[in-house]
């Protein structure tokens, strides 16, 4: 059953088109994150499904409903912030109690409800203190459980992790696959730009840029098979390397030649036309493996060598003018500053990018 | 300021802050004390004498010869001349040409055979013939040390005494009456404006604002006349509603700016997450905006109370009328002026008694008075 449902949304300032002919459909019971840079919307979008931003084009529905001009409390959204926006006045019971109250339930009510998200979320012993007598990680639970109680069709989250430090971010991300798992049926949308909470939390992703939807689908979709170069280099991380390279041959499998000797066959279809084409070879870090034979993919400088332990990162030197390649290999290896390497990748590996950044399997 | 090195202006900013506080305190704390003392007190020394001891001259006469005791050929008569408040005797004397001629134990010779002998705590003995030992007492000079003296006659005059030129009572009283409702009602119409300043849109918003702003720079004597006029025409008249009316207005543009500037500081994630939560405008700003303006709403309740307590100009025209009945404190202290122009002890007291309801406000208040003028200004 389609829970949220987003028409052709559009959201313009003015003469500012913030975002544009956003299309999506969300199915009750998914956990759908937006992500991208900042500046791309997501938080716009966000707020207009909460109803705190007027709608200015397309229509939103809820659980089939047209929400548009319906207030933010009736449209059964329950929304967690990013600062936590804790009353800071109430104790943490009347903080989880307040929407409750509002809404007129009774004393028994409001109290069984409290209590168990209280309980849920092990907030039990808080309940009568403020929130300024809280550390960061129990003010997050408290916001959580805030939404819990008014039991939404909807959860909004946004960017509910970034006021944490590292290791509780790690340890309130579980808990939030946690209350997913332990809530099925219930929609949620988080936002983040943090693509490792993306990918950790998400039934699907949907990737913004510049008031796009870029792409949207399963994180792994996103990971192996980018729709353009952007998402290409937003999912992942180190991000993956572009070379430019030609077209020799078109088919089921293409074959691309690149300027400084490389060449490649990528089991992706073309057509006759793209012959002679320009276009980008698209390959991750991690996929690239050293090779001796002079069947190689690219054959560089290395500039920089990072060795982990559990990772080698190469950093090789830039030719003429391209972003300079990055190889991230697996254990530990031996590779001197300045010597020139030869890297290869399996075929299956590759990705092909027109030149207006478009995947060939997406065409 | 790098950490650990003192600039040589931590210097000049500490004396000056020395100064201005002396500048402050000097008067007052004058002023508290001269209202403890008696005219003569007052005229005879400067209240910072008061609270130390000082010597006095001071003429006493020892008990009439008719107590004489026959001792042989003479007679004496001895006793303290202190009957009540005993003195630390320096030094006396039995002429007034000479009032420190002997010290406590001597005895004087007077001549003849007279003689008088004064201990140090006052008990003296007169020693002389029947011719000499008659007539009156003899007089005796002392020299001695009095320590502070203080009354609380002063009070009840101003406070307790019957007479109502001098009785503060009914003006404090009076002064109590305006000032309340001078307080709380501005306070009350000016946070429902501040709020729907700060959160609400609606259009002319801005201009609304800057309405408020511009009547900040409106002194209020310019309204006096209009103002007093249009009172007369819908006929409150002069009285106590005359003069919260006007209280109301004057204030009302400081507290609808300092109150949306404090407001406007309040994060918008909790506005909206009370909106998600279901609330109304009325519901967020009495539960949620009320409550985290707290310290704005006292330093201008503290700012308010303190203007019109003190506040003689606007009383005097929108409230105190012919027959006196509504005369506040600043008025009537004003009043006291000229007809108890020379009694200044009554006057320092008055006074007191009109500015110790504000100073005990202050030091009650005195840190929501200034973490709510920096509110507004720095966040």
């Amino acid at each position: 059953m389609t829970s949220l449902s987003l028409k052709n949304v559009s959201k313009s300032y003015g003469t500012v088109e913030v975002l544009r002919n956003i299309n999506l459909e969300i199915e009750a019971g998914e956990l759908i994150v937006f992500v991208g840079p900042s500046g791309c919307g997501k938080s716009t979008l966000l707020r207009m499904i909460a109803g705190l931003e007027k709608i200015t084009g397309g229509t939103l529905e809820i659980d089939g409903m047209v929400v548009n001009d319906v207030p933010p409390a009736q449209r059964g959204i329950a929304m967690v912030f990013q600062s936590y926006a804790l009353y800071p006045h109430m104790t943490v019971y009347d903080n989880m109690a307040f929407a409750l109250k509002l809404a007129g339930k009774s004393r028994e009510e409001i109290d069984k409800a409290v209590r168990a998200a209280a309980d849920r979320l092990q907030l039990t012993q808080y309940l009568d203190r403020l929130p300024k007598a809280l550390s960061g990680g129990q003010r997050q639970r408290v916001a959580i459980g805030r939404s819990i109680v008014r039991d939404p069709k909807v959860f909004l989250f946004d960017e509910p992790l970034s006021n944490l430090d590292a290791a509780l971010r790690v340890a309130t991300r579980i808990e939030i696959a946690q209350l997913k798992e332990s809530m099925p049926e219930s929609t949620m949308v988080y936002v983040t730009h943090d693509q490792v909470e993306a990918m950790t939390l998400a039934s699907r992703i949907v990737v913004l840029h510049g008031g796009n939807v870029e792409q949207f689908g399963a994180p792994l979709d996103l990971y192996e098979r980018p729709a353009n170069t952007f998402v290409a280099q937003f999912i992942g991380s180190p991000a993956m390397n572009l070379i430019e390279a030609k077209v020799t041959a078109t088919g089921a499998t293409t074959s691309v030649q690149m300027a400084d000797g490389g060449h490649a066959d990528v089991p992706v279809a073309s057509e006759s036309g793209d012959s002679g084409a320009t276009v980008k070879l698209g390959v991750r870090p991690e996929d690239l493996t050293v090779t001796d034979s002079d069947d190689f993919l690219v054959s560089a400088q290395v500039e920089l060598v990072e060795a982990l332990g559990e990772t080698t990162v190469l950093y090789f030197m830039s030719r003429n003018g391209e972003p300079a390649l990055i190889a991230k290999l697996p254990g530990i290896h031996r590779i001197e500053k300045g010597t020139t390497i030869r890297l290869t990748a399996a075929p299956k590996k590759l990705h092909l990018f027109d030149s207006a950044g478009k995947s060939f399997l997406y065409r | 300021m790098v950490a650990g090195k003192k600039s040589g202006l931590t210097w000049a900013v500490h004396i000056s802050v020395a100064a201005l506080v002396l500048l402050w305190l000097f008067p007052t704390v004058g002023l508290f004390v001269s209202s403890f003392r008696t005219a003569d007190q007052i005229s005879s020394s400067g209240w910072w004498a008061a609270l130390f001891p000082s010597e006095q001259n001071e003429v006493y006469r020892t008990a009439d010869p008719d107590t004489r005791v026959a001792d042989g050929d003479m007679f004496t008569v001895s006793g303290n001349i202190f009957e009540s408040n005993p003195r630390d005797i320096r030094s006396w004397g039995v002429s007034s040409r000479d009032v420190s001629a002997y010290k406590p134990g001597d005895t004087a010779d007077m001549g003849d055979g007279e003689s008088l002998t004064l201990q140090a705590d006052g008990a003296y003995v007169w020693r002389g013939t029947d011719e000499q030992i008659s007539g009156r007492g003899q007089r005796v000079f002392v020299t001695a040390t009095v320590p502070p003296e203080f009354t609380l006659d002063n009070y009840a005059t101003i406070l307790f005494s019957g007479t109502g030129q001098d009785n503060m009572g009914k003006a404090f009283f009076n002064t109590l009456t305006v000032t309340i409702p001078a307080t709380i009602i501005p306070i009350v119409i000016a946070a429902f404006a501040a709020y729907a300043l700060a959160w609400m849109e609606f259009p002319g918003r801005a201009l609304l604002i800057a309405a408020v702003v511009a009547l900040l720079v409106v002194p209020l004597q310019l309204a006096l006349i209009p103002l007093l006029r249009l009172h007369l025409a819908v006929g409150i008249g002069k009285g106590y509603m005359g003069v919260w009316l006007a209280h109301t207005a004057f204030g009302m543009p400081l507290a609808v700016y300092l109150l949306r500037n404090y407001m406007v500081g309040l994060p918008r994630d909790i506005i909206e997450n009370a909106k998600v939560d279901g609330a109304t405008d009325f519901q967020i700003f009495t539960r949620i905006i009320l409550p985290l303006s707290f310290p704005a709403l006292a330093s201008f309740a503290i700012f308010q109370f303190l203007w019109t307590w003190n506040d003689l100009l606007v009383a005097k025209v929108f409230l105190i009328d012919a027959t006196g009945s509504t005369t506040v404190m600043t008025n009537q202290i004003v009043e006291l002026l000229g007809t108890r122009g020379g009694n200044w002890e009554i006057l320092a007291t008055a006074a007191f008694v009109s500015i110790a309801v504000p100073l005990l406000v202050f030091f009650a208040m005195q840190r929501y008075l200034v973490r709510g003028l920096l509110a507004g200004s720095v966040k």
